[in-house]
């Protein structure tokens, strides 16, 4: 993996006064995206604007589609062009861009996607929050593949996490999805922006051999092939039919089984080097609050309250959702008494902490239908029952 | 003396394809084929860098393609080839790109990609095999089948209205638009050679005959016999007013260069406009813009 120095010309170092939605177009401006595909959509519309205003500065290129279809297949193909590239978009949006997912995740295309979520299903709360995309965001494309899901609490997290989210885009190969909601896209506060020789990027693995000899999915040490642009004398073919090392298609079961664990296993087996958790309290904890994006800074009144009526809580963030701290929470399931798990929608990454947990400790979904917040007190009487 | 060089004696495509993945999967009598020839003879003629373009296909019989040129290539989703292809231009301004894709492809499922593409004047040149039915799919009826013509899906004959897709183009702002029939190899080629050398979004519609399924589901012969029809029937007029092209079943088929005109392309409107608004603090943005 190569490391290099944010490019200055895309930094916007200082402190800042911004929401979520603008500090996304910046942070993939500091992580060094050149190429912006979006169509326009509430509650997302901002990050959009704020690429189109900057991006004349910066050298590159911004572009308004004609359609999500067309913002993610545009995406992919910059990123073969050599371009680091974003989009940002809310559910109606993330819903038709699935199928290209699948193409970016099978072509194994680096490229990063916000997901500002607004309450759903169908047109839902266009303006209104929500965090029901998550397992959209795991499961929404055919097939099975593996993708990176990060979820920020904060304007400042918006900054900070996209710039991850394209590093370890560029590390794996795959689609990296920032999953950010309506209260974090419109929440303005304070984002530090930090000098680009503070900024460390992963650049791309770019193939350095003879011309005549690459191939275009064949592993490289670390299980990850190598990347060439178009238009510089490879002439290699790739497709999202199952394919080979060398990017042709190979229609049947032994091709299938070597070209679909690969997709999986390159994040499974890293999950551990990708998984980005923030806790507190963990060691003498009873109750363990797991809590994503919004939901974590909701959680923290809850969590203050419950201390001070004697009870022993510790707190998981979960920076990243997917792939899922497996690891981590089967060790907690055997510490703690419960998990209470608040999330803004029916109940949805709860699921895989009891599937992980498997009856080792109880595990207290406490959903929200969208539209606003929990109530702390909500999430309070759960940490209590739970607690008894 | 080993056998390499014994066989020194080339297909002069073999340049251009993947001699690897041939046979091709195309049906005998399938006119996709003899169209990728005329590509492949405009480049030779052009004697243009192979290193240099792109090759991006949608999903189809023509969306197979990309797969089949040895170009940097890229066999896409059903409809999205252009897309695609407009990201890629605009990462990779030194690169022709070349959208080679089937009506369905491009005009059905990526028909909104097509006339937003032609408004963009996106710099690509779009070759379209109209074969007037889904052929990959077993012959279902396509926003190009002719009214009257029978179709694995619409198997009491097509009612609807279809596209006449160079009047598409034009309204939706192509700067060049050619239609011919696969067996107008000379001046298929010809129009891929000119519209490798425009800049800007050059449309080119090739009728080819699709024999295992639309044919012989209409009682029209074998591929050689309808490929004779086609180029029998059709009547060169170029220049022709774009609206007087519809193509009817069986009917006569206008063909021709309608379009060639000169506009500028998206990234140069980009660059001129936004230079003139920002002046000197705008990043011009180009070929090494890397």
């Amino acid at each position: 993996m190569k490391k290099s120095k944010a490019d200055p010309k895309g930094v916007l170092t200082g402190s800042h006064f911004m929401d979520g939605d603008y500090a996304l177009a910046e942070g993939g401006l500091a992580a060094g995206c050149r190429y912006f595909g979006g169509y326009p959509i509430t509650p997302s519309t901002e990050t959009a604007e704020r690429f189109s205003e900057r991006i004349p500065y910066v050298g590159g290129v911004f572009i308004q589609m004609e359609d999500e279809l067309a913002s993610i297949a545009s995406l992919i193909g910059a990123v073969w062009g050599g371009k680091k590239a974003m989009t940002v978009t809310s559910g109606p949006g993330f819903s038709l861009m699935m199928e290209n997912i699948g193409l970016a995740c099978m072509m194994e295309t680096p490229l990063v996607i916000a997901n500002v979520q607004r309450g759903g299903p169908s047109t839902g709360l266009p303006t209104l929050t929500g965090q029901q995309d998550m397992m959209q965001a795991r499961w929404g494309s055919h097939g099975d593949y593996e993708i990176i899901a990060l979820s920020p609490d904060s304007p400042q997290e918006c900054f900070d996490l996209t710039i991850e989210a394209f590093n370890l885009s560029e590390t794996y190969r795959v689609p990296v999805f920032v999953m950010t909601d309506e209260c974090i896209g419109h929440m303005h506060e304070k984002v530090v922006i930090p000098p680009a020789e503070e900024i460390e990027l992963v650049e791309r693995k770019w193939y350095k051999g003879p011309k005549n000899k690459y191939l275009p999915y064949k592993n490289d040490t670390d299980g990850i092939p190598f990347m060439v642009k178009a238009g510089d004398g490879y002439r290699f073919h790739t497709t999202g039919l199952t394919r080979d090392e060398r990017g042709y298609p190979l229609l049947n079961a032994e091709c299938q089984a070597t070209c679909v664990s690969h997709l999986i296993d390159k994040i499974k087996d890293n999950a551990e080097k990708i998984i980005h958790l923030e806790e507190t309290d963990i060691d003498n904890a009873e109750i363990l609050v797991m809590s994503y994006g919004i939901t974590s800074r909701v959680s923290i009144k809850a969590v203050q309250e419950a201390k001070k009526a004697g009870i022993k809580v510790g707190t998981m963030q979960l920076k990243t959702v997917w792939p899922f701290p497996e690891k981590r929470v089967k060790e907690l399931a055997g510490k703690v008494k419960a998990i209470v798990f608040p999330e803004i929608n029916a109940g949805q990454v709860v699921l895989e902490a009891e599937r992980v947990v498997a009856d080792k400790c109880e595990v207290v979904s406490v959903p929200h239908y969208g539209g606003w917040v929990h109530d702390p007190k909500v999430i309070l009487n759960a940490i209590k029952e739970a607690a008894k | 003396m080993n056998k390499e060089e014994q066989n020194t004696e080339k297909n002069p495509m073999e340049e251009i394809l993947r001699m690897d993945r041939i046979p091709h999967i195309w049906c005998p009598g399938c006119g996709i084929g003899t169209v990728v020839t005329s590509f492949a003879e405009a480049l030779r003629k052009e004697k243009y860098d192979l290193d240099k373009i792109a090759v991006v296909s949608g999903i189809g019989c023509t969306g197979r393609v990309a797969g089949y040129t040895k170009l940097d290539s890229f066999h896409t989703t059903h409809g999205r080839a252009i897309p695609f292809a407009t990201g890629l231009k605009l990462a990779k301004p030194d690169t022709k790109v070349v959208v080679f894709s089937g009506d369905g492809d491009i005009s059905g499922i990526g028909g909104n990609h097509l006339i937003h593409a032609a408004r963009r004047n996106m710099d690509m040149v779009v070759i379209c095999v109209n074969n007037f039915n889904y052929a990959m799919t077993g012959g279902q009826v396509a926003a190009t089948t002719p009214k009257g013509a029978n179709a694995a899906t619409a198997p009491y004959g097509n009612f609807e209205n279809a596209f006449n897709l160079p009047y598409l183009t034009d309204a939706a702002g192509a700067t060049y638009i050619a239609r011919w029939t696969s067996l107008h190899l000379r001046r298929v080629t010809k129009s891929i050679q000119e519209a490798l050398n425009k800049r800007g979004f050059s449309f080119i519609e090739v009728i080819t005959p699709c024999v295992t399924l639309y044919a012989r589901r209409n009682r029209l012969g074998d591929g050689l016999n309808l490929l004779k029809y086609y180029y029998d029937t059709s009547e060169i007029q170029h220049g022709a007013d774009t609206r007087t092209l519809d193509i009817s079943y069986q009917g006569k088929l206008i063909v021709g260069k309608f379009v060639d005109k000169e506009k500028p392309t998206f990234l140069e409107a980009m660059n001129t406009h936004l230079s003139s608004v920002l002046g000197d603090k705008y990043q011009l943005y180009g070929d090494n813009n890397d």
